[in-house]
């Protein structure tokens, strides 16, 4: 074992999918028997079967599987974006509608989801807008939050002046702007190069430290979630499901560099074991 | 040698034929030229009988050379030339005070000032119906079919009803031309913004949704933004046609003032320049509108972050 990330940090990561069941106001999401099903012309697709997940305060939790595992449609739920047809969920111990009429989240999208129209500026400033709060306010933290994702000097561009990254860091902003204590992001370095990635990855996980944010994250790069994470979930389609839970337990403040360590790799390996048996290799 | 002149010669900056052919200057100029001469053509071919006959009766004889001027300088030809087309304008825009009956500026303002109070609400008409169609469901079964059926009715048979039952109520002149302009404007202003309100994708909407933000905000920050330039595209058109519908409106009524009166006095009469220099006068005011409207269209759209 070489590095400090050993030790106590790989002592809790295989514990084969044991949740620790935390105490009950310090769970931020509660999913008990959650299906999801969307009628179709044909048939009803299964999007999501007998979901059981608790998520606590200040965890870094991804969601990783093939597409069709309905990660993002979990991920949608716990918005409110998307209905459940069964089971049970509560955002902060209540209803997800409630949730996002307290704005409990900042949700970040596959695409950066920009209005063309608005400075990066007063993109970011868009929630504080709908939110109340009084020009002096969002102008500062506008400014914050650029700054926070290396966006500053950026804020009288419009989007289509700034890079697929760059933009994307303004989402990021944007949701950040309200101040949060749940980030939702739906695989939002998906379209960025491995550079660009790597780097927003070290970023958003200082935040995260920082912040002592819940941030619940859908993606399908194993390094990815093995960087980020407190808890794996692996999902697996067909129907839509929970097959494995990895906790993962480094540092709070490690860095790019616990990618080369065996421990790492162990817990990718992991991963990765869950999603081949949960895979079909029918197309 | 010769090659090295030759080569010379070619690397010169491209000669002013060539940079008009790149423009756009060009192919108009070349357009605009076969219309003048078909034109001429037209007009010596059409007249050429009256002219005859004039000749006739004047017991005169006449070479090709008086037949072509003679056909080019009747009083009320049958198709008048370019040029006495454009000496009658000149006259009566830029030689006659523009408080006069006879000053074609004048007569342009009368149909002008119904064209706009038209398309002003038909525009706001336009957007109300649009709005609500994208917003209540059962607006859009119960109105769509109105709307489009509204279309189908010719603007000629309609509106002469619309100025009889109108005038019957004691309002004439400007309302109930500006009404037939309405009614003609509305309906691309309706469709545009119908498309253009729910142009915003899918990621747009779910973001407000996650803000939870009312109808009225997603509306101001989200849906009308994203139509402002389905607005601009529907205005260009209906513009024009509220300078129309004004023009109609002027016809059944025996307007005494409006480029419609003057064409409806210039078919009394058989003056033809009259007839031709008032709908020259109208085709350019509704270019000067369709520009009018591209110009304000930039400028509001390159302040909303438009690619230039």
């Amino acid at each position: 074992m070489n590095g400090p990330a050993s030790g106590a940090a790989l002592d809790n990561t295989i514990e084969d999918g044991a949740q620790p069941a935390p105490a009950a106001d310090d769970r931020v999401v509660e999913i008990k028997n959650l299906s999801v099903t969307f009628d179709t012309a044909d048939a009803p697709v299964y999007a999501l079967s007998d979901v059981d997940l608790d998520i606590a305060r200040g965890d870094f939790v991804s969601f990783i599987g093939p597409s069709g595992c309905g990660k993002t449609t979990l991920l949608r739920v716990i918005a409110d974006l998307e209905k459940p047809t069964g089971g049970a969920i509560y955002v902060n111990g209540v209803s997800p509608v409630e949730a996002r009429e307290g704005r409990a989240y900042g949700y970040v999208f596959q695409a950066p989801a920009l209005y063309p129209w608005r400075t990066i500026e007063r993109n970011v400033t868009l929630p504080l807008e709908v939110m109340g709060v009084p020009a002096d306010e969002r102008k500062e933290r506008a400014r914050r939050y650029l700054d926070l994702v290396n966006l500053g000097g950026f804020d009288k561009k419009f989007p289509w002046q700034l890079s697929g990254g760059m933009q994307q860091r303004a989402s990021i902003a944007r949701a950040l702007s309200f101040d949060p204590d749940l980030l939702l992001m739906d695989e939002p370095f998906g379209a960025l190069d491995e550079i660009v990635r790597d780097h927003l990855n070290e970023q958003l996980l200082r935040l995260w430290d920082k912040t002592g944010k819940t941030v619940v994250f859908v993606t399908h790069s194993i390094p990815e979630a093995v960087f980020l994470s407190t808890r794996i979930v692996v999902m697996s389609p067909r129907p839509g499901r929970i097959i494995d839970v990895i906790e993962c337990g480094f540092p709070r403040d490690r860095t790019l560099d616990i990618r080369e360590t065996p421990e790492f790799l162990e817990i990718a390996h992991r991963v990765r074991e869950g999603l081949r048996a949960g895979h079909f290799y029918d197309d | 040698m010769t090659t090295e002149v030759a080569a010379s010669v070619g690397s010169r900056r491209p000669s002013f034929l060539t940079r008009m052919a790149e423009g756009r200057a060009l192919p108009i100029a070349v357009v605009s030229l076969a219309v003048l001469v078909i034109w001429y053509l037209g007009a010596i071919y059409l007249n050429a009988q009256l002219q005859i006959d004039r000749f006739d009766r004047a017991e005169q004889d006449w070479t090709a050379r008086d037949l072509i001027v003679g056909t080019l300088s009747q009083d009320r030809p049958l198709l008048p030339a370019p040029h006495q087309i454009l000496l009658e304008m000149n006259k009566t825009i830029f030689q006659t005070s523009i408080t006069s009956k006879r000053s074609l500026v004048y007569h342009s303002w009368v149909t002008l000032s119904s064209t706009l109070l038209g398309f002003a609400v038909g525009c706001l008409l336009g957007i109300l119906l649009a709005v609500g169609i994208v917003h209540v469901r059962t607006m859009e079964k119960s109105l769509m079919p109105w709307v489009i059926s509204s279309q189908t009715i010719p603007i000629l048979a309609i509106a002469p009803m619309i100025v009889v039952v109108l005038g019957a109520i004691g309002l004439k002149g400007l309302v109930p031309k500006a009404i037939i302009s309405t009614y003609l404007c509305f309906f691309p202003i309706t469709i545009g913004m119908v498309k253009g309100l729910r142009s915003p994708e899918i990621l747009q909407m779910d973001l407000m949704r996650t803000y939870a933000a009312s109808r009225w905000q997603t509306f101001w920050k989200l849906r009308w933004p994203a139509a402002t330039p389905f607005l601009f595209a529907s205005a260009k058109v209906a513009i024009a046609i509220s300078l129309v519908g004004a023009i109609v409106g002027e016809l059944p009524t025996g307007a005494r003032a409006g480029l419609g009166a003057r064409l409806l006095a210039g078919s009394y009469y058989g003056q033809t320049i009259q007839i031709w220099s008032a709908l020259i006068t109208a085709a350019i005011l509704a270019g000067l509108l369709v520009a009018l409207v591209g110009v304000i269209e930039r400028i509001v759209l390159k302040r909303m972050g438009a690619t230039p």
